[in-house]
């Protein structure tokens, strides 16, 4: 305990001022308050730490070792003396009594007051998980906390964060630079929801895990174990993360037990009003423990703003009041510029405007109402970010300028400003700005170009600058300034782009998931520009697909991004039931199996069976909520799923073949079941459909398949890129194999060829008229090596695509629990 | 109008998946509550304007929701059909509290919700 105390000056006529806490908002309030009436009060403050007033917000820099304790003191001991104030550090006040206008310490010291000022803070929250009290499990909220957290690491091992917000990852960072191998758990989607949208949380959990740091999101808590120590913690999925230290920083909690204790109005923190008086007119609040018009805070700059308000009134000085604060929160991090204001959640009449810098790493998000500014996240250039908060803060409006606002404040006072044509902002920009981060090209390079060899295209810049050659993300300012240096002698190229949502086509989209190894759909919208936070019907299922094809085994499936069929793996009909159709191999089916459906059919009063045009039975209209019961039938039965819904290998029908027929040359019926068996539960871009026919009367329509077998004497015609539909396409005949080995070979490496090639929704006809055959020949026919590449790359995604999505959902647990339930029945 | 509203509450948001949605039982008819990326919720009648299709098993991008059936975009905050097509759907006001989901109903009435 540390006590600064002085005889009382002026004797005992002075009103006597009690602050409960020595912390930030308490100490500022005082600060405030000695600006404006010094000597009005006799002060004494207690404090629960056993130190000075010191600032807490540089508790990651002292974790860090950037900082020392001293540098972070705001008011040392000398302060207190100089300033006549009492101070009981480290010992906490147990009660207040508010009849008798005295609180009473710890130690039992008793103090008197006229005027009491609550500033206890907030407390972290400890998700009461078994484990949670063992030595080792730590939180973020004190130097004392800091202290048990740099004891830890002295002897380096591993370090569990549970919670990924701002302290959280500040303590993260933290460990890690005091060499720690750290994980930090995080139970939403996304680090800092509360602060960044889902686009900067994505790129911030990328930085930190590029700095070492792993982050696990959607992880939920389910134990912290150990005997007399922490060892581990584990998850509610089973994973088990080793640890020596658990810092938890799940979120803070206002302290707010003594207040009501005493009888004063508490909700979720200390309820003040304007001018900070709680029920009880001689005893204020100030702080991280007030609830101020329903709204708690945990950042400084409202406790600031607080701490003057209460300063003011207990001078006995007119004020406004307290208004309550908008925030913008910073991440204190060395070399991460994350940062975020207002409300950027969207909502009704809102508007979105979205600026993404792949080569430099930026995203910009702004949120508009009304034409003002109501919420920003800037990621990576946060040089605006007071700019944006001010513009928000002042309410200004903003249309005329929306277009350019994005590019700051620079932009605007150099007299952009009012220019709402965004060609006209290219032009605006200065010589030396940076127009294609990729290749370092600045805007006078190409304008000089454009002048100096008479350049009209943008292709010509291109190859002369070779601005845009890389990513291409720059294209439209290219495009802007042609457009501007030839005025109307421009005409911008056309680039089908693959939706509104970017500028990039389909093709520029697949290279660049390679070249720039981009692994998940907020990857490739950030790296390349989208233009929406987070795209629409068209483009996530196409990027689904593509970052599936690009990286299998490795790109997790994203559910919401999935047309409904693939999602829940049946068909949806008109009236919103689904139809169900069992894999048949090869057409194949027995008396089991068809007693397994005629079962099935009865039990779920299943209307319809109709047998399909690929040879199989399709039970339609099951209910949503019936599709596991029947899956599970099924599969007891020893049936899979015939992913009748999916852009994904259909059937394989057959003919009798040889096994039967009179006329038949080869075994059909067991080479397309073979066939079915290798390639069943890949994804294609489009539906994929295959038919072997025994001998050349092709029975099985085998023409018009996007692969078609037909058995001759000699071996077997290979033909692609048929269909039935709307345009009848015929096959156009591959080449001929003599084995059924090869007729496998090249069945996977067409397959692999088309999913690596062809654009999504394009099906195998339409892909080749457009590539050409003689493009697919000289890939895979004529060229033996590249064949055996493609198949080894279609069996390779196939081992990790081929188990039943059915067996997976018919006992819905796991992340399948709620896909086919209703969450909830209302009267 | 005299309404009554009955805010209730039918779930943690954590129920519904990101970008995704689910439905809700009543008696006049199954609703659909959408979570956006951003961890907004919307509640819509769950048949598109439309052909009826059901809305809660839609793509949701942004806010808006593509209609499973025939890929109409419904705008969640209006429930009105967006681009080319024209159309609305009932909307039910929804909002979280405390990381749950509340719905504000009225007692239904037919027709009502087609505004």
């Amino acid at each position: 305990m540390t006590h600064i105390s002085h005889p009382s000056p002026s004797g005992a006529g002075r009103p006597r001022l009690v602050v409960i806490g020595n912390g930030m908002a308490g100490i500022r309030a005082v600060e405030d308050l000695l600006d404006r009436a010094p000597g009005l009060y006799d002060i004494t403050v207690f404090g629960a730490e056993p130190r000075v007033n010191y600032n807490r917000i540089m508790l990651s820099p002292l974790l860090s070792g950037e900082k020392s304790f001293t540098d972070i003191v705001l008011n040392d001991a000398d302060w207190y003396t100089a300033n006549g104030i009492t101070l009981h550090a480290g010992d906490p006040v147990v009660s207040i009594d508010r009849l008798g206008r005295k609180v009473l310490a710890q130690s039992g010291t008793e103090v008197p007051y006229d005027r009491l000022l609550i500033a206890t803070g907030s407390g972290p929250v400890i998700i009461p998980v078994p484990g949670h009290d063992l030595p080792g499990v730590v939180t973020f909220r004190d130097v004392d906390d800091v202290d048990k957290m740099l004891a830890a690491a002295g002897g380096g091992g591993s370090a569990v964060v549970i919670g990924g917000g701002l302290l959280g990852l500040e303590a993260a960072v933290g460990l890690q630079s005091q060499g720690m191998d750290v994980t930090v758990l995080h139970l939403a989607d996304h680090v800092m929801e509360r602060q960044l949208d889902a686009s900067a949380g994505h790129l911030l959990a990328e930085e930190l895990e590029r700095r070492g740091v792993r982050v696990i999101t959607g992880a939920d808590t389910a134990e912290i174990a150990g005997d007399d120590h922490v060892r581990a913690v584990r998850l509610k999925d089973g994973t088990e993360i080793p640890a020596s230290l658990v810092v938890m920083a799940v979120g803070i909690r206002p302290n707010t037990t003594l207040a009501a204790e005493a009888g004063i109005d508490v909700e979720r923190g200390i309820v003040v009003d304007d001018f900070m008086t709680t029920s009880d007119p001689a005893v204020l609040a100030v702080g991280e423990c007030v609830q101020h018009r329903g709204q708690c805070y945990g950042l400084v700059q409202p406790l600031f703003e607080m701490a003057k308000v209460v300063g003011a009134r207990l001078a006995g000085l007119e004020t406004d009041g307290y208004a309550g604060s908008v925030t913008s929160t910073k991440l204190k991090v060395t070399g991460v510029d994350v940062f975020s204001a207002g409300d950027f959640s969207g909502g009704p009449g809102t508007e979105d405007i979205v600026f993404r810098d792949a080569g430099r790493g930026v995203y910009k998000r702004l949120v508009l109402e009304d034409g003002r500014v109501k919420g920003a996240v800037l990621y990576g250039d946060t040089a605006d970010g007071a700019w944006y908060f001010q513009l928000l803060k002042a309410g200004e409006d903003v249309s005329d300028r929306r277009d350019t606002l994005l590019f700051g404040q620079a932009f605007a006072a150099a007299g952009g400003a009012g220019t709402a044509n965004p060609t006209d902002a290219v032009a605006a920009l200065p010589d030396d700005a940076e127009i294609c981060g990729c290749n370092g090209v600045c805007k006078g390079t190409i304008t000089k170009a454009i002048a100096e060899h008479g350049l009209t295209t943008l292709e010509e810049v291109k190859a002369r600058t070779k601005a845009s050659a890389s990513c291409g993300s720059c294209a439209g300012l290219m495009e802007g300034l042609l457009a501007h240096a030839l005025g109307d002698g421009y005409e911008a190229s056309e680039v089908k782009a693959l939706c509104t949502c970017t500028d990039h086509d389909h093709d520029s989209i697949r290279r660049l998931i390679k070249a720039k190894t981009l692994k998940s759909i907020p990857a490739v919208m950030q790296a390349l520009e989208w233009k929406t936070p987070d795209g629409c019907a068209s483009c996530r299922p196409a990027l689904n697909f593509y970052l599936l094809a690009a990286w299998p085994g490795e790109y997790v499936d994203h559910a919401a991004s999935r047309f409904v069929n693939e999602r829940l793996h049946a068909n949806i009909q008109k009236d919103g039931t689904y139809s169900v159709v069992p894999r048949m191999w090869g057409g194949l089916t027995n008396p089991r199996e068809l007693r397994a459906i005629a079962d099935v059919a009865d039990k779920y009063d299943i209307p319809t069976l109709k047998v399909t045009g690929g040879q199989r039975i399709d039970l339609l209209g099951v209910k949503k909520e019936d599709l596991p019961g029947v899956w599970a039938a099924l599969n007891a039965a020893g049936m899979v799923s015939g992913h009748a819904y999916g852009k994904s290998l259909r059937t394989v029908k057959t003919c009798v073949g040889s096994e039967w027929c009179r006329f038949g040359t080869q075994a059909s019926m067991s080479i397309g079941m073979s066939l079915e068996r290798m390639t069943w539960g890949s994804w294609t871009p489009h539906k994929f459909k295959m038919a072997v026919s025994g001998c050349p009367r092709n029975c099985a329509e085998a023409t018009i398949k996007d692969f078609g077998v037909v058995a001759t004497d000699g071996g077997f015609d290979l033909y692609v890129g048929g269909n039935g539909g709307m345009k009848v396409r015929a096959c156009d005949l591959l080449c001929k194999v003599t084995t059924e080995d090869e007729v496998h070979e090249y069945v996977g490496a067409f397959m692999q060829l088309y999913r690596e090639e062809a654009r999504y929704l394009e099906r195998t006809a339409p892909w080749i008229e457009r590539v050409g055959l003689d493009f697919v020949r000289s890939r895979m026919v004529d060229d033996a090596g590249n064949r055996a590449a493609l198949h080894a790359r279609f069996l390779d995604s196939q081992s990790h695509s081929q188990s039943d999505p059915w067996a997976e959902r018919a006992t819905p647990c796991g992340q399948h629990a709620n896909d086919f339930k209703t969450l909830a029945s209302v009267e | 109008m005299d309404q009554i509203i009955t805010w209730t509450d039918i779930g943690p948001l954590t129920d519904i998946p990101r970008q995704g949605a689910r439905t809700v039982e009543h008696p006049a008819g199954r609703i659909a509550v959408f979570r956006t990326i951003d961890d907004q919720v919307f509640a819509l009648r769950d048949a598109c304007p439309h052909k009826q299709g059901p809305l809660s098993e839609g793509i949701v991008h942004g806010q808006a929701v593509t209609c499973p059936l025939h890929n109409w975009v419904i705008d969640l905050v209006s429930g009105q059909a967006t681009g080319p097509d024209e159309g609305c759907t009932g909307t039910i006001p929804a909002r979280l509290e405390d990381g749950r989901v509340v719905l504000g109903l009225v007692p239904w009435r037919e027709g009502a919700a087609h505004g």
